[in-house]
């Protein structure tokens, strides 16, 4: 029979091994659901994972995309990573994330059609504000009232996405846009416009943040006290008390930081790829970056790599749409799939197998 | 003597890395007190397990009446007449006293029935119990009972008891041993694991000494001295601490009427506690598990603040100061559980050294962790105490309990404190361990250092304390010089009849 | 603004009509939890079925067959959830919300085909004389099977946690594994058998809304209905009987906002279709400010038998 046995110290091989082994594992699985849905697995598995960056028709198309989808996954999962670190659950992402870009997006419209310099910086500062605010609800509540954070951060994606529907078809409308919801569009304002910096890389302003994002979530965690006081909370909340750690203080510093991270990719999303505040713009990065958080073994630099992969899954789903009629929730399904061959092949970084021969347990 | 009950022969079991019984063969006869002695991984706990149920040998047998024993699990022990009353583990405070005898037994009879045999049998035993109080609102002596009578109630041929006095008043004790030799002249035997010398020599009639696994020897516990059993658990002399003579300084910390409510419904409040320790000194508070101890320290190691003016450190109120600020002050403390409170299990032993030390040992400047320093200053500390790790870069969950302990007690020692607060610093530590941490208590209090040290073990206090408190349901006891005490006096104080109502403490 | 357009008799039906889906994953999530185990997958089984229940009806003709095939994919999809974090020992937080992405994932790639279709729903089955009570025969005993089988089975439930043995064993478990262990209890087995039942208890909710309350297959049709049962759990301090008032509390402010939006209440309607969720959090405010009391004392915590 087969047991587990605890290693004496996380193995740094596994943990390192596993989310290569999980995407395999994902592959594998889904190349069988594509074939479960007629198409051909090995194609498939191609036209996602390698034909996105390699393939010459599309490449030159498809490859600036990808830094556009992984930019909001990685600045919204470093934010939750920090979170995930000290056992503080935001799984309500996708509500800051539109609160952020609904903020944002107001605050540059009240000065329409000004084109000061100072316009997108405003912005800014209001997304992260109103990122930052909706994840304080939950962060007050369980602070003043032990009220659980993952159930009112969830709540309040619907009640988020509930004022998205209200403010682009009344407060946001464009009031040139003949009654149609949706607001003004931002790629035809210039001094509002988040623009691709280098042309042909995709790369714009929310991608700067998330790779500042990165650097910066590695200093704080792995060389500042306050990163320490974040894991110490996650790993031992006992201990953290008895070291000092004043736990509200975590609390609001953790959801502050992801809810402002996740206000800032809305921000950029909306002003850059989406173009406008519409009543769908937003595409579930909060809830993807959920995985890409995990996958990325909640380190800056995994989340990096993960963002990115995630990100082919993205463009490589669409693809596959496209050339092979593979139905798009199949890619949802695939992303879902590879938390949980992650989790799953985890078990190896604390335990060990051992066959036994008996063993009453 | 009577027949033999249970026969052990050859029996060993092998974990990864240690060999936690090796070739044990042993006899329990009925109707005999047969004690089981060892040290804090001796391998007694594998051992009833196996008898249990709870794990199977690798090899080796068991006989129960001359028939084959070999129990699959706790149920089927059970029914070979085998219960067990355990240390921890076994009881649901959420669960009221007769469900949690029913979840013990195999066939338990109807609700209204049980409840009725729980008050005959626990009265008959001298060991009164209400089926309807749930079993979270009981006292450590009361859950005990609980386990004994799940056991009583299914006529156990063989009792086996683990630890069994630990949670418990010396008056209590003596009720528990009244009861043990009842059940023996009605023909029990019951298996008695235990660490304390004493009580096995007035209880047992046989004892089985284990030493790193192996039988060391069988005797009869009242022929032989405490000195010759402790050498035979122990297996070589080891040095026992001595205090250098100290002067008594000024009083360092000072506690003044701390009252505190309990935070939660399994706590318990402080009452009214007030006590002084002067520089140099040793102060041991005593008292049965769950009396306020766990309070206490977080009442004075500043994880729960106290009402302004009852904590006074160098004659400044520091009541109010969290654990941080305490720290600057010189007031430094180590709490009873490793793992988890007083060291984050799964973080190396260079950032466990962070954990208190940050500040006192410079190892963070402007926000920034000077790791270079912090893996010096655990070293220092590996060094200095002789933790054997392999390196600071361990996660502290691979240490033996003994060498985390001497960690995380040493940690705090090198960081030079005013005032030392300990909670249980030696529990689960092997002998040579604890006597080396109870050395560097003595040493630091020789150099000036006013130390409080809250245990469990009364044995552990009479030896290093110079004066002696007890709490009971958060009520500390007047503290009175260690040389006046006898176990009477002592067992009163536990048992919270603070009839000597001297004057409020000696300055 | 029109309120003399609700009529009574309609909204207390239709009351116990929205709120039966709740109540079902609320009442499966309840013994999950009281054995110890958080499963956050609510959601993504509830979907899914809702999905697989609309599917195998669609197909077959029979809701009653799609019910049954709900609670089992319900139960499949559970199964990898208690692999994962009783056998693999995975957190249990991490894969319950990996759990709702793969049921998400899951039902809208089956469901593609299934949009815009209509399905058999079950017939309403008038009670014997009591349906024919004035007024009340209409409210409560004219409804279809599923309403007085959810009924039922919290009643089940209440009796099998306070009456039976393996009601005491579930819950021995879920206030102290190692206790339950050390006494000889299968600690994985016992929690293995209540997230099978959980999710098949959320199968059966999901399919309800997909048969009966909607009926139709839509994208994303839980909208949240399974962490709304979560926060049911909770609010109902983990006892059957409260878990019954919880959701049809719920089901009350679901059907009053939709009548207030449909006899054009002069409120926002983004805040009448809000109201559940904000209501949810009020609710937990509540609950937690007064302590949460009752939950399971091992909730959450992996167990694994080191010796």
């Amino acid at each position: 029979m087969i047991r587990l046995e605890k290693r004496p110290e996380p193995s740094r091989f596994w943990t390192a091994v596993t989310p290569l082994i999980a995407v395999a594992l994902t592959m594998v699985v889904g190349g069988m659901l594509f074939a479960w849905q007629g198409a051909d697995p090995v194609e498939a598995i191609r036209t996602i994972f390698w034909d996105p960056i390699f393939n010459p028709q599309f490449a030159a198309f498809t490859r600036p995309q990808l830094l556009v989808k992984a930019g909001p996954l990685i600045l919204i999962a470093i934010g939750l990573s920090i979170g995930f670190r000290a056992g503080i659950w935001n799984i309500g992402a996708e509500g800051q994330y539109i609160m952020g870009a609904i903020c944002g997006a107001g605050a540059g419209l009240a000065f329409y059609p000004s084109e000061s310099v100072l316009i997108f910086p405003l912005m800014i500062v209001a997304g992260a504000l109103g990122g930052w605010a909706w994840a304080m609800i939950p962060a007050v509540l369980k602070t003043r009232f032990g009220t659980n954070e993952i159930l009112v951060s969830l709540m309040l994606v619907y009640v988020a996405e509930n004022i998205l529907a209200s403010v682009s078809s009344g407060l946001l409308r464009n009031p040139e846009g003949m009654g149609f919801p949706g607001s003004r569009n931002f790629k035809q304002w210039d001094a509002t416009h988040n623009a691709e910096l280098i042309s042909g890389t995709g790369m714009h302003w929310g991608v700067v943040f998330a790779f500042i994002a990165v650097i910066a979530a590695y200093v704080l965690m792995a060389r500042h006290i306050q990163g320490f006081h974040i894991r110490l909370t996650g790993e031992a909340p006992r201990a953290a008390r008895f070291a000092g750690v004043n736990p509200t203080r975590i609390v609001i510093l953790c959801l502050g930081i992801s809810g402002a991270l996740a206000g800032l990719a809305g921000l950029f999303e909306v002003t850059g790829p989406a173009g406008q505040i519409s009543i769908d713009f937003n595409s579930g990065y909060g809830f993807t970056a959920i995985i890409v958080a995990f996958l990325g073994r909640l380190h800056p630099v995994g989340i990096l790599l993960a963002g990115l992969l995630m990100a082919l899954t993205y463009i490589g789903g669409e693809l596959a749409q496209l050339m092979l009629g593979v139905p798009g929730a199949s890619i949802q399904l695939f992303q879902g799939m590879l938390l949980f061959f992650l989790l799953a092949t985890d078990v190896f970084t604390n335990y060990r197998l051992r066959f036994a021969a008996r063993e009453v347990s | 003597m009577a027949d033999t009950l249970l026969s052990i022969t050859g029996l060993t079991k092998a974990y990864p890395g240690v060999v936690a019984n090796d070739d044990v063969s042993f006899d329990i006869r009925t109707g005999e007190i047969h004690a089981l002695l060892g040290e804090n991984g001796a391998g007694k706990s594998t051992l009833v397990k196996m008898i249990y149920g709870l794990v199977a040998p690798d090899r080796g047998s068991m006989r129960i009446d001359g028939a084959a024993f070999a129990p699959g699990s706790p149920s089927e022990a059970r029914q070979s007449g085998v219960a067990m009353v355990f240390q921890h583990f076994s009881l649901f405070d959420a669960l009221d006293v007769a469900e949690n005898v029913s979840l013990g037994m195999d066939d338990p009879p109807k609700p209204g029935a049980l409840a009725a045999r729980i008050r005959d049998v626990s009265e008959a035993y001298g060991l009164p119990l209400d089926p309807h109080r749930l079993v979270g609102t009981l006292s450590a002596g009361e859950r005990q009972r609980v386990e004994i009578i799940r056991c009583l109630l299914q006529d156990p041929r063989l009792l086996i008891m683990d630890e069994p006095t630990s949670v418990l008043t010396p008056q209590e004790v003596e009720i528990l041993f009244e009861t043990l030799r009842k059940l023996k002249t009605e023909g029990t035997a019951i298996l008695y694991i235990s660490h304390k010398l004493e009580e096995i020599r007035t209880l047992c009639d046989h004892a089985t000494i284990l030493r790193r696994g192996k039988k060391v020897a069988t005797c009869t516990p009242a022929e032989e001295t405490a000195r010759k059993l402790a050498e035979m658990m122990v297996g070589s002399s080891f040095a026992t601490p001595v205090a250098q003579s100290r002067t008594r300084g000024d009083v360092l910390l000072e506690i003044r009427s701390l009252s505190l409510p309990a935070p939660d419904a399994f706590s318990t409040p402080l009452r009214d506690v007030s006590f002084a320790v002067a520089a140099g000194e040793v102060l041991g508070i005593g008292g049965v598990a769950g009396n306020g101890q766990d309070e206490l320290l977080a009442a004075l190691s500043g994880e729960r603040i106290a009402p302004a003016g009852t904590v006074a450190l160098k004659g400044k109120d520091i009541a109010r100061l969290g654990p941080v600020a305490r720290r600057d002050a010189g007031l430094l403390s180590g709490p009873e559980e490793r793992l988890g409170h007083a060291a984050a299990p799964n973080m190396s032993l260079i950032e466990n050294g962070v954990l208190t030390a940050a500040r006192r040992e410079n190892l963070v400047s402007r926000g920034f962790i000077g790791w270079g320093d912090a893996r010096r200053f655990a070293e220092r500390v590996i060094d200095a105490f002789d933790v054997r790790t392999p390196g600071p870069g361990v996660a502290a969950r691979a240490l033996s309990g003994g060498n985390l302990q001497k960690f995380v007690v040493g940690r705090e020692i090198l960081q030079r404190p005013d005032v030392l607060v300990l909670n249980q610093p030696t529990w689960g530590v092997d002998a040579a361990a604890a006597a080396a941490i109870r050395q560097a208590i003595l040493d630091l209090a020789a150099k000036g250092a006013a130390i409080v040290v809250i245990s469990q073990d009364l044995d552990e206090l009479m030896e290093i304390s110079d004066r002696f408190a007890a709490l009971n349901e958060g009520r500390l006891s007047a503290a009175r010089p260690v040389a006046e005490l006898d176990m009477e006096k002592i067992g009163l104080m536990m048992g919270g009849a603070h009839d000597m109502e001297v004057a409020h403490d000696v300055h | 603004m029109d309120l003399g357009s609700i009529s009574v008799v309609l909204l207390v039906a239709s009351i116990m009509v929205s709120a039966t889906p709740i109540l079902l994953a609320a009442i499966g999530e309840m013994v999950v939890e009281k054995a110890g185990v958080l499963n956050l997958g609510v959601e993504g089984m509830m979907i899914t079925g809702a999905v697989v229940g609309f599917a195998f009806a669609v197909n077959s003709g029979s809701p009653m067959f799609g019910f049954v095939a709900a609670a089992l994919a319900g139960a499949l999809l559970s199964s990898a959830f208690a692999l994962l974090t009783q056998f693999l020992l995975s957190n249990q937080v991490a894969t319950g919300l990996g759990l709702t992405l793969v049921g998400l994932g899951l039902s809208s790639l089956i469901g593609k085909p299934y949009e815009g279709i209509k399905s058999p729903t079950l017939p309403k089955l008038d009670i014997p004389i009591l349906s024919d009570l004035p007024v009340v025969g209409r409210m409560l005993f004219s409804h279809d099977i599923m309403v007085y089988l959810s009924l039922l089975l919290v009643v089940c439930v209440w009796a099998f946690l306070k009456y039976t043995r393996a009601g005491l064993i579930l819950r021995a478990v879920g206030e102290s594994h190692d206790s339950a262990h050390a006494l000889g209890y299968r600690v994985v087995r016992v929690r293995f058998l209540a997230i099978l039942f959980g999710g098949a208890c959320a199968g059966l909710g999901g399919a309800y809304l997909s048969l009966v309350r909607v009926p139709q297959w839509t994208e994303g049709m839980t909208a949240g209905a399974g962490w709304i049962a979560l926060a049911i759990v909770v609010f109902a301090s983990w006892r059957a009987g409260r878990i019954l008032v919880g959701a049809y509390l719920f089901g009350g402010v679901t059907v009053l906002q939709l009548n207030l939006q449909a006899a054009g209440a002069n409120v926002p309607v983004a805040l009448l279709s809000a109201s559940p969720y904000l209501i949810t959090i009020l609710v937990l405010i509540v609950i937690s400010a007064r302590g949460a009391h009752g939950a399971p004392a091992s909730l959450a915590r992996p167990f694994h038998a080191s010796s």
